[in-house]
């Protein structure tokens, strides 16, 4: 029963959800520092790079610099965190 | 040798001042000396939030200028054994005062006092640069709305950049009943995205307008849901481990009876 219930309220995002959403967003515009041309510029950098060693989708490549906790949890440090498609490996790598 | 505390929020309204009151007098309930530091220059409040609004006679303008002694501008609070208050100038600017003779001042208070806690402005300009500029520690005041994490977000940054590491959270004006329905982030959304450590966590609570009212911090009110809160809070401040209350119980039939019989939500 509660999980039929669920299921018909589930359709509308609770607004908590959304604050988290865009909160999300904000915070990485926010954090990250540095004009979007830096950021471009460290982009094309790092697919000249790794094209040397995989092919991979520029397309949807997103490099983000956000903040994250340190690995003892003690301080928050810059990150950067970048998700890079790779199409294939180039057999030069092996 | 005192420990210099600024609290801070970046956005304004979020309960800077409520939770230095509150913290302050908590402090000097459980023995320490302490000043509370008005830097709000300008736009003071911390006089009326402590009810000491009539025995302002110097400010902290007139101590850094010279015009006083530092003495003769702490004004005692004569219902806590140990409390005094520095209010800020109201006549006057936030570049009334520099960070260099915040320094001073925060050494000179450090040799007197257990504790110094920095009522600091909204904003990040000049104001908030005084107020951290001689802190050892930083509480960072937040509410659960977007645009006050945000800024939290921001201050949290701020401070990093100014060597003052490993600032502390409070989450004020938390509605567990909304948390519940999923209308208001929940403690760990927050944490989550601001990711330093949580010190406090402070309910919605009429009282806390009550005590505004009068100029009685709520921390001394044994009935106040926030006032336990802040308890708590200043028992963790002087490096004590006491466990999150419960905000989830109702403040109902429930729970008077747990309190009849002993139980009381820490």
């Amino acid at each position: 029963m509660l999980e039929l219930f669920k299921l018909l309220t589930k359709k509308k995002e609770s607004s908590k959800d959304v604050a988290k959403e865009r909160l999300k967003l904000v915070l990485i515009h926010d954090r990250s520092n540095v004009s979007p041309q830096f950021l471009e510029m460290v982009k094309s950098e790092i697919i000249k790079v790794i094209q040397n060693y995989m092919e991979i989708d520029e397309e949807s490549l997103d490099i983000q610099l956000t903040r994250t906790s340190s690995d003892d949890g003690e301080r928050i440090v810059p990150a950067l965190v970048a998700n890079i498609p790779i199409k294939s490996m180039k057999n030069a790598g092996r | 040798m005192g420990e210099v505390i600024v609290i801070t929020s970046g956005k304004g309204g979020v309960g800077k001042t409520t939770t230095t009151a509150n913290i302050g007098t908590g402090l000097a309930v459980l023995g320490k000396k302490v000043v509370l530091v008005d830097t709000d220059i300008g736009l003071r409040n911390l006089d009326v939030v402590m009810g000491l609004e009539n025995r302002i006679v110097y400010d902290l303008v007139d101590v850094v200028e010279g015009t006083c002694r530092l003495k003769q501008a702490l004004i005692k609070d004569k219902r806590y054994e140990g409390l005094y208050l520095l209010p800020a100038a109201q006549t006057r600017d936030k570049n009334a005062v520099t960070p260099k003779q915040m320094i001073w001042l925060c050494n000179e208070l450090r040799e007197e006092f257990d504790y110094i806690l920095i009522d600091c402005p909204a904003g990040i300009e000049q104001g908030f640069k005084n107020a951290i500029a001689g802190a050892d520690r930083a509480i960072v005041v937040t509410t659960p709305e977007v645009s006050a994490v945000r800024d939290a977000d921001r201050i949290i940054g701020l401070l990093e950049a100014q060597e003052i590491r490993n600032p502390r959270l409070i989450i004020n004006r938390v509605r567990p009943d909304m948390v519940k329905r999923g209308d208001m982030m929940s403690i760990e959304d927050i944490v989550d995205i601001l990711a330093i450590k949580l010190i406090g966590v402070v309910p919605d609570d009429e009282n806390i307008i009550i005590s505004t009212n009068r100029g009685e911090p709520a921390v001394t009110d044994n009935k106040s849901l926030a006032g336990q809160a802040y308890r708590n809070i200043t028992r963790r401040v002087m490096g004590e481990d006491v466990p999150l209350m419960d905000l989830n119980v109702p403040a109902g039939l429930l729970s008077k009876m747990k309190k009849l019989f002993g139980f009381k939500s820490a």
